[in-house]
């Protein structure tokens, strides 16, 4: 894969990234290193090999089903940028 | 024939149940509906920087559950993805849902149209995952407010492979699902509260063709009935685009219910990447042979099963038992008056009448309903052995009973005097009394009409005061009568 000027855009916006022409160069550079050595570790075989998703090898870390208390309210809302006395609030999403 | 008749729907459906655990999917706080906005919230549904999420061992075994109940085949190695994408109402910038081993697959939900057609619906997965919190647009705030209490609710989306072919099939469909969840104890199925929601993708080819039309997602249908609604419409609506020369936009669309009709929210040419992958913050799950089987055994009758019961055990006509396992627990009422008396049909006619009527007119539930199984069972022996009427039982001793429910139907029937006289000396006096009082009639009886054993029998009915026990009546007139 090669990351040209519009494959850059489109990660930009997917990850809400806003930058100038200089920033967007330096990108498109950066990211074609990284995917070049990508493409240097597809040279191993890897066919018979399980991908690694978890650093320890534990299974069903899980937890009864009890309630505990939650963080409440007035923390929970401590730290919104912009919030009442209910709600988080956010400028207006319309889909 | 119309146009309309040119075009075969494609259907398949999207249902998200919330399950019923006390706390979230990865959180430990409790999941409930209703409560005081941004109450139920922790630093791990608010995606706190260095915060862990757990999973809820309940709700794997509800997911789980379902499967069992679809025949899936159970994934014995699962782990969790990432979906990402934006929303102030999704704290993490992603969802925890099981992309790659969803952990039911396969399966079907058997469903039987109006016309009497059985078929078999395909699932093509269950997985599991998280629901993300409400964001609220109110036409006179210049924000949107957020609330996350419902963030990180655990659900299960079941998804049907595009096997239904019409509106009413997809209505049949998601009734069997909300029975099959409430049967289970694992969704309320409330789709007006959304606690169960359906998404519904669409699309129409001419009938014989290979290959399906471009298909349109519809949202946002807060009951059954408006999904059918909505894709009435939208079946319309693409047949009316493609007759017209235009072509079908793939999209998604949402439902309004006060119109019926559906409207454009977001091309999917501008398409979503969700740029899945493994979430590397949850430990894998295996389910191993003793958690299933232990999760087997403990699953309750399903509706399939007690209609089957119902039918072969019980020898009842199959519309009854439809009926009666419409709600798990008419059903299992049902079954415990059937373990007291031996008259089925009548435990199942007195269910469907004069219990359901009663529910009905006050809205009640079952389990609020006054008399015990017993109770009925008791009135059917008293109509069974002729001591009371079937009317007398139904409307006298019933209502009578339901205003006392620690009396038993026996003493009701004896302190409103409703028990028939079967005593055959008693009886035998008054069917004495009436043949003497019309010799006359007596006469043109044994001359051929013997209608008139109506006349006589009304008269032994009056003597009574309306007590006689209509059939040992008969036979005591007749026995006189054709001497």
């Amino acid at each position: 894969m090669i990351i040209d000027k519009e494959k850059v855009k489109k990660i930009a916006h997917l990850a809400r990234l806003e930058f100038n022409e200089d920033e967007e160069k330096n990108l498109i550079e950066s990211m074609n290193k990284i995917l070049g050595w990508m493409d240097k570790l597809n040279e191993v075989d890897t066919d018979n090999v399980e991908p690694l998703r978890h650093m320890s090898v534990e299974v069903n870390v899980l937890r009864d089903d009890q309630v505990k208390p939650s963080l409440g309210h007035k923390e929970a809302l401590l730290n919104a940028p912009k919030k009442d006395s209910d709600y988080f609030r956010v400028p207006k999403v319309l889909e | 024939m119309s146009v309309y008749d040119k075009y075969q729907p494609v259907i398949g459906l999207e249902v998200h149940a919330q399950l019923l655990t006390n706390t979230k999917a990865f959180s430990w706080e409790a999941s409930e509906y209703g409560a005081l906005p941004n109450t139920n919230v922790t630093v791990v549904t608010l995606a706190h920087p260095g915060t862990l999420p757990k999973g809820n061992k309940k709700a794997v075994e509800f997911a789980i559950k379902m499967g069992v109940a679809c025949g899936c085949t159970i994934t014995r190695y699962n782990f969790f993805d990432r979906k990402n994408y934006f929303y102030p109402d999704l704290p993490k910038g992603y969802q925890i849902t099981q992309d790659k081993t969803p952990i039911c697959v396969g399966g079907t939900i058997s469903i039987k149209t109006k016309d009497g057609l059985v078929k078999n619906i395909a699932l093509n997965r269950i997985h599991m995952e998280e629901d993300a919190g409400k964001s609220m647009h109110l036409a006179e705030e210049l924000d949107t407010l957020v609330d996350l209490n419902r963030a990180g609710t655990p659900l299960i989306e079941i998804v049907s492979e595009p096997d239904i072919r019409t509106s009413e099939e997809a209505y049949v469909f998601l009734s069997e699902i909300r029975k099959l969840v409430r049967y289970l104890e694992v969704c309320d199925g409330n789709m007006e509260e959304g606690s169960m929601r359906c998404d519904a993708n669409i699309s129409v080819m001419l009938k014989g063709a290979k290959e399906y039309g471009k298909k349109v997602e519809v949202k946002n249908m807060n009951s059954i009935r408006n999904v059918q609604r909505a894709i009435d419409y939208e079946i319309k609506r693409q047949i009316d685009l493609l007759e017209e020369g235009h072509s079908i936009n793939s999209e998604t669309r949402t439902f309004d219910a006060s119109t019926g009709d559906t409207y454009s929210m977001r091309s999917k040419e501008d398409l979503n990447d969700y740029r899945y992958f493994p979430e590397p913050d949850l430990q894998p799950i295996v389910v191993s042979d003793e958690w299933l089987t232990s999760i087997k055994e403990k699953m309750p009758a399903l509706p399939q099963e007690l209609v089957k019961k119902f039918t072969e055990t019980y020898g009842l006509p199959e519309y009854d038992a439809l009926v009666l396992t419409e709600d798990k627990e008419i059903a299992l009422y049902f079954d415990k008056i059937c373990a007291q008396t031996n008259n089925f049909k009548a435990a199942s006619n007195w269910m469907m009448g004069a219990v359901k009527s009663y529910l009905n007119e006050l809205t009640l539930s079952i389990n609020d309903f006054p008399l015990q199984p017993q109770q009925i069972a008791e009135l059917i022996a008293l109509v069974d052995s002729n001591s009371v009427s079937n009317s007398a039982a139904k409307d006298k001793i019933y209502p009578a009973l339901i205003a006392s429910p620690t009396k038993s139907a026996q003493k009701i029937a004896e302190e409103l005097d409703l028990i028939q006289q079967s005593d055959t000396s008693a009886l035998g006096r008054f069917v004495d009394e009436v043949l003497a009082k019309y010799p006359d009639k007596v006469a043109q009886y044994k001359g051929g009409k013997t209608g008139l054993l109506g006349l006589f029998m009304g008269e032994v009915m009056k003597l009574s005061g309306g007590k006689a026990d209509p059939k040992i009546t008969t036979e005591l007139l007749k026995k006189q009568l054709d001497a």
